[in-house]
């Protein structure tokens, strides 16, 4: 048994938040780099080229990449030989983002569903947690912005419709969506499980670096394939034209019941933010 | 690059100082960038059509969902709205909180389709400008023709860089609201560019069919 005091994962989340807010990670960086490099637009490469110069002052004034700093979601993945002391493991993770959203002045972005009242402190928090092997503890902070939530999709398709089909459902949930998820954007895309399963999917996704390949290669040219489809369409970014309408595409994929075909299709904008807290 | 200022008289007006900001465009290709200052007028917003380029400097109000169903729900009522109207321009935006120092934190554009259902309602009472990110509904786009408004979108995502453009900043209505209550902010040269003008054309669908 390996101890970890909740303290210590408050703290982490605290930076975290921060952390993912102001500092844009260099895979994203380095997408943004190589598309502006590759895009037809010259409108396009301008607008590329700002979101760097956005990135820059964010990173040395301390100063948000997007004034929607986001829902915080989490995936944990907790060692089942790791012991957790001196409190609640939830409250400690929604303290992090309490006291995060606090002193680094980012947007308190929560609120009643239908009053719109805030809760003032940007929690409750997504989390999703899993046990492995081990007694390693791993926290992935996401912030997600609400534009490309917006514009997500899920489809409980015909197992008829094949990948065909799922290609033709995301590229349309792409052309439908145009300039209102931010893009370019990155598509994480959730195959199979079941109608909850396949979205838990799709955001989970959208972490594996840019720029590494699928580690099944058959599902590594799909995401070619489907990247390749998405930016034949014009989109541009910011939907004012042009070649690079999103930067990636992520799969994953498991089996699911004999009568469905779920998809899902989780949008995640250009402002991609995720920090991996490792215990 | 040929530059413009126009006021809320449709006449020239010496070009603000102080910013660096441009679009950069096709080399060879000349465009004009309109310099427009708060409030506007008829005459400012009739000859901008959508593409170009334009900065905003003056007074805008940022407003939300909420927000938006306050006012309207007091038009309603024939209730006096706790901001002015006429000639203004709106930014869909709730930025982050400043921090010590700092005028205003990030502040960036939201996605206007949300505020389609109250926007024909206010550009009918005078409302000449939104600022926002996305495309509108054919109600507000056959809004901004007939009560001759325009649309504008700022670059979304770009909330850092944005909040140079501001230079003051106090809520003027709905504070219980937090980031979403309406801020009167003073802009300078703060850039966007024309997606819907007064005569129906929408940029974003000629983009898209251009590079498709």
């Amino acid at each position: 048994m390996r101890k970890i005091h909740v303290q210590n994962i408050t703290d982490a989340v605290k930076d975290a938040v921060m952390n993912a807010n102001f500092e844009l990670n260099e895979d994203i960086l380095k997408a943004l780099r190589d598309a502006k490099e590759k895009e037809v637009s010259a409108l396009g490469r301008d607008i590329l080229m700002k979101f760097i110069e956005n990135a820059a002052i964010a990173k040395k004034e301390k100063i948000p990449l997007c004034q929607d700093t986001g829902l915080v979601v989490m995936f944990v993945e907790m060692g089942q030989d790791v012991m957790l002391v001196g409190g609640d493991f939830y409250t400690a993770l929604e303290e992090g983002v309490r006291q995060g959203y606090r002193e680094g002045f980012l947007r308190k972005s929560v609120c009643h569903p239908f009053t719109r009242k805030n809760t003032g402190d940007n929690t409750p928090v997504i989390i999703h947690l899993d046990v492995v092997p081990g007694n390693d503890l791993k926290i992935w902070v996401m912030p997600k912005g609400g534009g490309s939530e917006n514009m997500s999709r899920l489809f409980m398709l015909s197992p008829s419709a094949g990948w065909d089909g799922v290609k033709e459902r995301i590229v349309q949930a792409i052309v439908d969506a145009g300039p209102n998820p931010c893009p370019p954007t990155i598509l994480g895309v959730g195959i199979g499980g079941n109608f909850e399963q396949c979205a838990i999917l799709s955001k989970r996704a959208l972490l594996r670096p840019l720029g590494t390949s699928n580690p099944d290669p058959e599902i590594d040219s799909m995401e070619q394939e489907l990247l390749e489809a998405v930016n034949k369409i014009g989109v541009g970014p910011q939907g004012l034209g042009g070649s690079t309408t999103s930067l990636a595409a992520h799969i994953l994929m498991m089996p699911c019941h004999i009568a469905s075909l779920p998809v899902a299709l989780n949008i995640q904008c250009h402002s991609s933010r995720h920090v991996r807290i490792d215990f | 690059m040929k530059e413009i200022p126009v006021d809320g008289q449709g006449t020239v007006n010496p070009a603000m100082p102080g910013s660096d900001y441009k679009f950069q465009v096709e080399k060879g290709m000349e465009k004009t960038v309109y310099h427009l200052k708060t409030p506007l007028s008829q005459d400012d917003v009739e000859p901008l059509r959508a593409g170009d380029m334009v900065t905003i400097s003056g007074k805008i109000y940022t407003a939300r969902d909420t927000a938006h169903k306050r006012l309207v729900s007091l038009l309603d009522k024939n209730q006096n709205i706790p901001i002015p109207l006429k000639g203004q321009v709106f930014y869909y935006a709730g930025p982050s909180p400043a921090a010590p120092g700092k005028v205003i934190g990030a502040v960036g554009p939201t996605t206007s389709y949300r505020m389609d259902p109250y926007a024909p309602r206010l550009l009918e009472l005078g409302l000449k400008g939104m600022i926002g990110k996305g495309k509108r509904s054919k109600e507000v786009v056959d809004a901004m023709v007939k009560y001759k408004g325009i649309y504008m979108a700022a670059i979304g995502g770009a909330g850092a860089l944005l909040a140079r453009s501001v230079k003051g900043v106090r809520i003027v209505a709905y504070e219980d609201l937090g980031p979403e209550a309406i801020r009167e902010l003073v802009v300078e040269k703060f850039p966007a560019i024309i997606i819907n003008d007064t005569v129906g054309n929408d940029l974003y669908a000629d983009s898209q069919n251009r590079s498709s």
